[in-house]
């Protein structure tokens, strides 16, 4: 059993925790992904790690509620316990031989791409990020963000908070004006990702993309999270998570990704309401 | 000595109705009654040369357990088998025995006579003992100090473990999934091996003091290195199983809809994605396409089935070439299971609309295949099969299940600095199972790719005496 030694809302749909896992904390990277259930029925959902702290032993996931399972999640407290966490799964982020990199998030993807910004930054390389949000009530880790950025753009697509425009804008901006990225991370919303794809494609500047398909062991037994690379299929859960963004099929990973929307919104629903049923 | 039965057919299974198990996910073979048991003992006469013994991976002294079962001492006949084997029920219900400790019985060997039942023989006492057993056998043997990690909780690794705790080693198995049994719980259906038998033989192993941590991915949360090291562990046996699913590099692959056998199994068996308020989704096809002629391909098209679909076996070749075991493909046919043989896909085909907000957007709507003819047989003796030209033709399915077998997980060679693999990434080993790095062994699919329960058994067996000679070698 794993504790939740830590619970923390960081928007309306996105929450934080800490989650007690020495083994995992101990070995965990940016990047690198964990798989969980959250009780003895529960299916197995892939997480990407958003922190870790060794000497404490634990690692931070940050969720959105979006289907039964994270419904489920949300609703467990500190101090409660899930049965399994298992991890950390996945190739971790190469940060080395990198001096200038452009970190863009999107939505709940920034809580992953923090780790990634942590990371670089720690290894002392220059880091931009350009993070996206919907609108104002949606930002998260702005100020974490900012710790590990050298320059920081912040967007929304209302103008509610930042700069109004999706975070292809300022990129742009910046590749139109010579600036010379090593790399561009991007983690978000496969469709923003794309799009950012679509953009450093432009100019000609490599970038890593982070999926997060769907998976049931994580280990490379079920070719569940298949996708197109280059022409090739890869399993994001050995072959990944992190691909050449500039190869991935991301039409492909979208039409994969709703596979099983309808279960999904009629499991949340059903969680919603036994939820509802136990406070009345 | 009671007379023997000379009758020259065995006592059939009882099974459940075929139309009643196509709806649910219950046991199909219903075992033995105690007097069908002891008629079927009966059957063996003790013959001399024993060529059961020999055809038997783990070499379960056959003759003496059906003796006691002939005597009626079922519980005697038990830990006979339990001597050499750690997974009895197991094996009682999956093993290929046809093809091996029945393929060479001698009551088997005259036209129009059939062998004696020794699987089903096997699973009657395994079930009797687990039926009449009062509490688990908790009586742990001394321990000899010294510690064994197991890498994986498949029949290689349990058995491996099994042999060694019995020994007096200090056993850890690690396992990636949530729960413990391998491939006995993400792969072969609940209706050929029910759960709960895999977990009671489980049980037993850790009543003998086998440790089991789940959501160990070893590899990635510990390499085998920091086993040896830093954990102390004096052997390391890799028991990690097969690995990744093939496909065909068709077009179409990528599809919602379509499904390795692995991933379409581990939903229903792992995550009991057949029951009605699971948790984790499957989807229930109204016409399913099962590529594969193996015994993997008959648990994915009868779970298909289960789920209420109308199934299509597809495969390439003839009835005759078929991989799986004849039972499994009898039950599949009296299952109505439709056999669309020497056909191969091309591709498979998507829905229509093109705007990938609709809903049924990038699923499968068809696979089309091509008729094949088989040629003449090659080296190997096996005909290879021959697209027939213009034979194109379409079915029209939802579903597609892709069961082509499966490639090693490079995991373990990635991680693990001097461990040899083969050209196609299976581990290499030696006779008892000895990899490139010393006290490192393996067995199973890890080492020979997919194959069969029972093969995985005798390697873990193997292995385990290997492991014990080592570690012994090295105390002196």
């Amino acid at each position: 059993m794993y504790q939740i030694v830590s619970k923390k809302s960081l928007n309306p749909t996105v929450t934080q925790m800490e989650i007690l896992a020495p083994f995992v904390a101990k070995k965990a990277r940016a990047g690198q992904f964990v798989i969980l259930r959250v009780d003895e029925r529960g299916e197995r959902i892939p997480l990407t790690v958003a922190g870790y702290d060794r000497e404490r032993g634990t690692v931070t996931i940050i969720f959105q509620v979006v289907g039964g399972t994270t419904e489920r999640l949300n609703h467990k407290n500190e101090g409660d316990f899930i049965p399994d966490f298992v991890g950390p799964l996945g190739r971790p982020t190469q940060v080395d031989g990198l001096k200038k990199v452009c970190v863009v998030g999107g939505g709940v993807g920034c809580a992953i791409a923090l780790p990634v910004a942590r990371a670089l930054h720690e290894n002392g390389v220059d880091v931009t990020s350009i993070v996206g949000f919907r609108n104002k009530d949606l930002v998260i880790l702005e100020e974490d963000f900012k710790a590990y950025s050298d320059d920081f753009y912040m967007m929304t697509d209302d103008g509610s908070y930042g700069r109004k425009g999706n975070v292809c804008v300022p990129l742009e901006e910046l590749l139109e004006k010579g600036e010379r990225f090593d790399e561009v991370i991007t983690i978000g919303p496969l469709i923003m990702m794309k799009f950012v794809c679509l953009s450093t494609k432009k100019y000609g500047v490599k970038t890593i993309a982070s999926m997060n398909p769907i998976m049931i062991d994580g280990t490379g037994m079920c070719g569940c999270c298949r996708l197109t690379v280059g022409g090739e299929m890869k399993f994001a859960c050995v072959d990944g998570p992190e691909f050449d963004g500039h190869l991935i099929d991301f039409d492909e990973a979208m039409s994969r990704s709703r596979s099983y929307a309808e279960f999904e919104t009629r499991q949340r629903e059903h969680a919603c309401n036994l939820f509802k049923k136990e406070v009345e | 000595m009671p007379p023997f039965n000379m009758q020259p057919l065995k006592n059939p299974m009882p099974t459940q109705d075929a139309n009643v198990r196509k709806g649910n996910f219950d046991e199909v073979a219903l075992g033995y009654t105690a007097e069908q048991a002891i008629s079927e003992a009966k059957r063996c006469i003790r013959c001399k040369h024993r060529p059961c013994v020999a055809g038997c991976p783990v070499n379960v002294k056959i003759p003496e357990f059906i003796g006691k079962i002939a005597e009626g001492d079922f519980e005697g006949a038990y830990q006979i088998i339990a001597e050499d084997s750690s997974l009895p029920a197991v094996c009682g219900r999956v093993c290929p025995q046809e093809k091996q400790c029945e393929r060479v019985c001698t009551r088997g060997i005259k036209a129009g006579c059939e062998s004696v039942g020794i699987g089903r023989l096997e699973r009657f006492a395994a079930d009797w003992h687990m039926a009449h057993e009062k509490a688990l056998n908790a009586v742990t043997p001394p321990t000899n100090g010294h510690k064994v990690a197991v890498i994986g909780s498949g029949p290689a690794g349990l058995t491996c473990a099994g042999d060694l705790a019995r020994k007096g080693y200090d056993v850890t198995v690690f396992e990636a999934l949530h729960v413990a049994g391998g491939v006995l719980v993400y792969g072969i259906p609940e209706f050929r091996l029910p759960k709960a038998i895999v977990e009671r033989e489980i049980d037993q192993l850790c009543a003998l003091g086998v440790k089991i941590e789940t959501n160990m991915v070893i590899g990635r949360v510990l390499t085998i290195e920091e086993l040896k090291t830093e954990y102390g562990f004096a052997a390391v046996f890799i028991g990690s199983g097969a690995g990744l699913p093939k496909f065909m590099n068709i077009p179409g692959e990528n599809l919602k809809g379509v499904y390795s056998a692995n991933e379409f199994l581990t939903r229903s068996n792992l995550m009991k994605a057949y029951e009605e308020d699971s948790h984790t989704p499957i989807q229930r096809g109204k016409r399913v396409a099962v590529v594969g002629g193996g015994n993997v391909a008959m648990d994915a098209a009868r779970t298909a089935r289960r789920l209420g679909a109308e199934v299509h076996i597809i495969y390439r070749r003839g009835e005759e070439e078929l991989p799986a075991r004849q039972e499994e493909i009898e039950h599949a046919k009296e299952e109505g299971i439709i056999f669309d043989l020497l056909t191969n896909p091309v591709r498979i085909l998507a829905t229509e609309t093109t705007d990938p907000r609709d809903p049924s957007f990038g699923w499968v709507q068809a696979i089309e295949c091509v008729r094949m003819e088989l040629g003449e047989a090659d080296e190997s003796g096996r005909r290879s099969p021959k697209a027939v030209a213009g034979s194109e033709f379409t079915l029209p399915v939802d579903c597609v299940i892709m069961s082509l077998g499966t490639s090693p997980n490079p995991l373990l060679k990635a991680t693990t600095a001097g461990l040899n693999t083969l050209r196609r990434g299976e581990i290499e080993v030696d006779a008892v199972g000895k990899t490139s790095l010393e006290g490192v062994y393996c067995g199973g699919d890890a080492a020979t790719g997919a194959a069969t329960v029972i093969k995985a058994m005798g390697a873990g067996k193997i292995a385990a005496r290997a492991i014990d000679e080592y570690i012994q070698s090295k105390e002196k």
